[in-house]
């Protein structure tokens, strides 16, 4: 069956795209309906990542869009957040994948390594023959990052790490992970190899949310990292920048999945008679569609004025912090609305609203929570710092 | 090999057609364009035959409106060498000018081989490849679903009724493109990146006067409502009789 999804476009912002943005994201948004929707659900279903795909999106040129050189396309900020879009309105779980490869591993290595190690990695994480993780969280440090347990010290012209990392998106797959370490009394970054010996990645099984998607533990036991694998970046810093790039794919990310949501709930209103009419005929079913199409809307020129704003080199970091915020929660309210809409028929995976509804769920909490974007946006406005 | 290969700017399958007020045109308002689906064989097939013989060009052109620079930058990216976009404002519905006018056009270039979708899917005329070989005086193949080149010869085949016919021709030719040819594929980004680089010429249609003129056009009549004759086994023969005697399909 071909997908039938159509995107809302209520004020046409298509128009606010430039002619390039508009084909990658319609490249995109063909490749997810014609062969990620046919597989979608089963993946979800048993828990696994669709692997065989991920050459397919190498070819496609997903994997660090908008950086320049090592094989990387080049494209502008809005281009690159749309492909998020179109990535999250198949599943949060392949925007994940894609986001984790680009934004936390890639960014890192073409702003912080040495040009041999961009050399090594880039160009084959590129191609998606190396996938990447991005070891920051700890079990017990997840919105306060800076208090991290995990260790590395200087060994002759090594480095050995010890710790554990938590929530690592791609963490039992990836051959090469960015892991923030304790060094010298401050926080460094490394890239290692995950065939070092005492390096493990064990899958965190059991999710109800992002269950398409690999999330693991790493356990670094004496782990030996060559001097020349440390990023050239100090502190929180290193890190936030990255998470800074990923927030801002998930802002365009969040608007695919409710656009998703959107999408269903309006063509099931439209089909589901009840008292003999169809239930898009009631007034309390109109204004929850009302609710989604509104916010959908006001997100996507939210979008649009940032990735604009990341182009002229103007986006800070709490700007990013509004859009991630908004479009997660928007996103995930679109869901409940539009679960409520399908009634009974929303609980079953024969619709996709309860999946992006359990995926949001991480969404909204992963890279920054809902309320510490609240705290950085408030922190802007008010001069007091109410986080530390 | 210096390939041309024609395409056209159509109106997705997916969009909703009104009829214009003047009652012989397609209310252009609210309506999404795409690259006519067969035309994505063409331009598959020739990038693949560049690709095989590791030389030559691919050119893509086609005419009509500005807007069209969309279909070609769409060719662009998946690999083509460069575009030429032949404009007029007219509404072309006769297959015989539109042939002409790119014939016109195909003998200023360098061309060995001509590539087209068998049909548009907006006119539905099929007279494009015939057309164009008989104005250039190209050997022509239509309906191409399987395609080797050897020794600088074409062997093709088609389905014709109830069989299967292989045909052999030399350079120059047409070739019309068939569904199940290849798997057209997708533009990648960095080729979308490169497109806006690539030379995209404009010179206006040289279209004789046209030999057909649409009359009227009317959207197909609603489809009649579907009829629940009954349930279980009882109603067979009641659904028997109604596809006997008034759907007469059996």
């Amino acid at each position: 069956m071909t997908d039938p999804y159509k995107a809302l476009d209520y004020l046409a912002v298509d128009e606010l795209y430039t002619e390039e943005e508009r084909m990658v994201r319609d490249t995109i948004r063909s490749w997810v309906s014609e062969r990620f929707m046919p597989v979608i659900e089963e993946h979800n279903r048993n828990a696994t990542f669709p692997t065989d795909l991920i050459p397919e999106l190498g070819e496609l040129g997903v994997f660090g869009s908008s950086l320049e050189g090592y094989g990387c396309a080049g494209l502008s900020s809005v281009a690159s957040g749309l492909i998020c879009q179109e990535l999250e309105r198949g599943d949060s779980g392949l925007r994940s994948f894609v986001s984790v490869q680009g934004s936390l591993c890639m960014f890192p290595i073409h702003a912080y390594g040495s040009e041999e190690i961009k050399q090594k990695y880039l160009p084959k994480m590129a191609t998606g023959e190396l996938i990447g993780c991005f070891g920051l969280t700890e079990a017990d440090f997840g919105s306060n990052p800076g208090g991290m347990l995990t260790k590395a010290v200087a060994d002759g012209d090594d480095y050995i790490l010890n710790g554990s990392k938590y929530w690592i998106t791609n963490g039992s797959m990836a051959h090469v992970a960015i892991v923030w370490a304790q060094c010298e009394g401050t926080i460094k970054g490394f890239v290692i190899d995950t065939d070092t010996k005492g390096f493990q990645g064990r899958g965190i099984k059991n999710k109800f949310s992002l269950r398409a998607s690999d999330t693991s533990e790493l356990v670094l036991e004496d782990v030996r990292v060559p001097k020349g694998n440390m990023l050239d970046v100090e502190g929180l810093k290193g890190p936030l920048s990255c998470l800074t790039q990923a927030r801002y794919g998930i802002a365009f990310g969040a608007i695919g999945a409710a656009q998703a949501a959107y999408d269903e709930a309006c063509r099931y209103s439209q089909i589901r008679v009840q008292f003999d009419k169809p239930i898009a005929r009631f007034q309390l079913v109109q204004n929850k569609l009302v609710w989604m199409a509104n916010e959908i809307t006001k997100a996507q020129l939210m979008c649009w004025r940032l990735g604009r704003m990341k182009e002229a080199g103007t986006m800070k970091h709490f700007h990013v912090s509004m859009a991630k915020r908004n479009s997660c929660w928007m996103a995930l309210e679109s869901c409940r609305l539009g679960r409520d809409i399908l009634g009974a028929n929303g609980i079953t995976d024969e619709y996709q609203m309860m999946r992006h509804m359990c995926n949001l769920e991480s969404v909204i909490t992963y890279e920054g929570t809902h309320d510490i974007h609240g705290l950085i946006i408030g922190r802007e406005l008010t001069g007091e710092d109410a986080i530390l | 090999m210096e390939i041309v290969v024609c395409i056209k700017r159509v109106p997705a399958s997916d969009t909703t057609i009104k009829i214009a007020a003047d009652g012989k045109s397609i209310d252009p308002a609210g309506v999404k364009y795409e690259l006519n689906p067969y035309d994505e064989f063409a331009i598959e097939q020739a990038l693949l035959i560049k690709e095989q013989l590791g030389a030559g060009s691919v050119t893509v052109v086609t005419i009509g409106s500005k807007d069209a620079q969309k279909e070609l930058r769409d060719a662009l990216a998946r690999g083509a060498d460069k575009a030429a976009l032949l404009t007029t404002d007219q509404w072309i519905s006769d297959g015989a000018s539109t042939a002409a006018a790119l014939a016109t056009w195909i003998k200023s270039q360098s061309c060995d081989l001509v590539l087209c979708g068998r049909q548009a899917i907006d006119s539905d005329n099929n007279q494009l490849a015939p057309n164009l070989a008989t104005h250039l005086g190209f050997a022509c193949i239509t309906e191409v679903n399987k395609l080797e080149l050897a020794d600088g010869k074409f062997t093709a085949e088609r389905d014709i009724e109830g069989a299967r016919e292989v045909v052999t021709c030399p350079t120059p030719a047409v070739l019309s493109c068939q569904k199940g040819l290849n798997e057209p594929r997708y533009p990648n980004l960095k080729g979308i990146m490169a497109a806006k680089k690539k030379p995209l010429e404009e010179a206006a249609a040289e279209l004789p006067a046209a030999g057909l003129e649409v009359v009227s056009l009317a959207l197909p009549p609603e489809r009649a409502a579907g009829k629940i004759l009954g349930d279980g086994a009882d109603s067979v023969p009641a659904l028997i009789d109604a596809l006997r005697n008034e759907a007469k399909v059996l």
